[in-house]
């Protein structure tokens, strides 16, 4: 009963290969299980190399087709280098990927032509709470908004419901909306 | 050992329905139902349970709607009178205080093992209901224990809960019929909402589902549907069948003075952690409610059903967006987050992996079983009292076909 249709649009994403994989992993969950790795390492002061290579997924080990490497640190204003961006507009740019990564194959899986896709992010925090002034503020965000300016052959409407489908697919906005058990420790 | 023809398990609407059918077709059947007939209805609803459709739509094969206010919405009390007014004029043979243990082939045929004896039979015709066990997530038992916790199905009304604060999780029909109970009764109410379908208890005039019926969407077919899982899986409506016809939706709530967070996602340190995805499931929430209203409006206009406007409900807003809900002052917590049946004694091989009956339209895949009384089993309407009697009559014809192959095989 499952119909695997291949979209007529084009917008760079291989929509039929995501369906496919939708059915064959629907049929092995096993094969689903992933996990995602970093390795980071100290360079100075605040500033730090994430390198990003290796992964598992779909039952073996897998790899990029390069290591990529995202460089963090803090701006002169907090004293620091600033060589790089910080690691919370980081946390940004990963649910502005995941989200405008999704706007595209949703939008792919339902016909829709993109012309242009723009989002902007705002992401506001309390520095209080970095700072231990104050243990009421939480020291991430307290709110972070993402507007999207798009231009495509759809109504609003159906621009709307696109975007909101992307949010409820999306594990950036999964993993910032709720909270996740983390474990850290000292080799 | 008793023999029949048909094992019917559960005698609430489904079984009845199909027990109507049977008698019909003179086919020899037994209803084993663990408690009395219309159990659930008359024991395991709040006081101010209504239906969620219309009378005239509470109908059953046989049963048609035969009271003054058929724009009204019955009680759960005068719904299971209703079915043991009709258990009795269609004379079934219910079995009651019987509680079945094991399903069984018995080549040919079934076994049917109760705490009453076994029952050999053809078929076999699972009506046990789709509310039967709440579903309550494991997050439930990091609430501190002096925090009482209640499901739909042992809530009874307002004067049954201690002074405090309530918090109500889940935000589809039970969740918030029994919010709003709780806010007019003036508790401080807060609601966690999680994936929700909107709708208006009435549009331009008429009952929203008198339109979804004359549109035609209440008998849209299980196999016409893109993700049936997904499907099967939707909450119920947020709809309440109160005397006055309001909506019930998230902004009557907090008018009245509930407040609304995200879905219940952690406890920690003395607070519940809300999800940050609400403002994305009330906007999902509005654009599909208003992908149906546009449906209702483009068939008014062609159906002349348009004399009167339009009156399309307001976007949601949430008043204080808030991600963690302080558990001070709160000594009940309402989870009415859904309801997954069991069926124990029923082999796995039957059931998929969240335990539910794998079926097509309620045809099960070892010949002679079946299920019925499920969400959209057939049509979208199954998931009312309305949608029973088209779905017992299919599958009485698909049963009727497998006894006569049965005997012509023997």
């Amino acid at each position: 009963m499952t119909t695997t249709e291949v979209p007529s649009v084009d917008n760079g994403v291989n929509v039929a290969a995501l369906l496919a994989a939708r059915e064959a992993l629907t049929a092995a969950p096993e094969a689903a299980q992933f996990q995602w790795r970093a390795r980071c390492q100290w360079v100075y002061g605040t500033h730090a190399r994430t390198t990003i290579e290796d992964f598992s997924g779909l039952g073996t080990e897998q790899s990029h087709r390069t290591a990529f490497a995202v460089d963090t640190d803090h701006p002169e204003i907090f004293a620091s280098e600033d060589n790089a961006m910080t690691p919370v507009e980081m946390v940004l740019a990963g649910l502005a990927g995941c989200l405008t990564a999704g706007v595209a194959a949703v939008a792919t899986n339902r016909g829709v032509k993109l012309q242009a896709v723009t989002a902007t992010l705002e992401g506001d925090m309390d520095i209080q709470g970095i700072l231990g002034i104050d243990p009421d503020v939480r020291n991430g965000f307290g709110g972070i908004t993402v507007r999207y300016e798009i231009a495509a052959d759809a109504p609003r409407a159906e621009v709307e419901a696109i975007v909101a489908q992307s949010q409820k697919r999306s594990a950036v906005y999964d993993i910032v909306t709720n909270p996740t058990n983390v474990v850290v420790t000292v080799a | 050992m008793a023999v029949t023809a048909v094992v019917v398990i559960g005698a609430g609407p489904a079984g009845l329905a199909m027990s109507a059918c049977l008698r019909d077709e003179s086919i020899d059947h037994v209803l084993l139902e663990r408690s009395e007939v219309a159990h659930s209805w008359r024991h395991e609803r709040w006081d101010s349970l209504r239906t969620l459709t219309p009378n005239w739509m509470n109908r059953l094969p046989g049963l048609p709607y035969a009271g003054d206010d058929p724009d009204g919405y019955m009680t759960a009390a005068e719904v299971a009178d209703s079915l043991v007014r009709y258990g009795q004029v269609i004379d079934a043979p219910v079995q009651t205080g019987t509680t079945v243990v094991a399903l069984r082939p018995a080549n040919p045929g079934w076994h049917v093992d109760t705490d009453q004896g076994r029952w050999r039979c053809r078929a076999v015709v699972i009506a046990t209901g789709a509310t039967s066990h709440p579903r309550i997530p494991t997050i439930a038992a990091q609430l501190p224990a002096a925090i009482q916790q209640l499901s739909p199905t042992h809530y009874r009304n307002p004067d049954h809960l201690g002074p405090g604060r309530v918090l109500v999780v889940g935000a589809s029909a039970s969740g918030i019929q029994i919010a709003d109970e709780l806010t007019r009764s003036g508790r401080d109410v807060t609601l966690a909402v999680g994936e929700h379908v909107r709708l208006p208890r009435t549009y331009r005039g008429r009952d929203i589902h008198w339109w979804m019926d004359t549109i035609g969407l209440a008998d849209e077919r299980w196999n016409e549907i893109d993700d049936l899982a997904r499907a099967r899986r939707l909450p119920s409506p947020q709809l309440a069948g109160t005397p006055d016809r309001r909506s019930c939706d998230l902004n009557a709530l907090q008018a009245a003075g509930a407040a609304a967070v995200g879905r219940v996602v952690g406890v920690s340190g003395g607070r519940v952690q809300c999800s940050g995805s609400l403002a994305n499931l009330v906007t999902n929430a509005d654009l599909k409610q208003n992908r149906l209203l546009d449906r209702i409006d483009a068939f008014a206009a062609e159906a002349a059903l348009n004399d009167i406007a339009s009156d399309r409900p307001a976007p949601t807003t949430i008043a204080t967006p808030r991600t963690e809900v302080s558990l001070a002052g709160i000594d009940t917590v309402i989870w009415a987050t859904g309801y997954r049946p069991t069926y124990p004694w029923l082999d796995t091989a039957l059931l998929d992996r969240r335990g539910q009956i794998i079926h097509e339209g309620g045809v099960m895949a070892m010949p002679g079983l079946y299920a019925l009384g499920l969400p959209l089993l057939r049509r979208r309407k199954s998931s009312f009292l309305d949608g029973i009697g088209a779905d017992t009559v299919d599958l009485t014809t698909h049963l009727r076909a497998h006894l006569d192959r049965n005997v012509a095989a023997a």
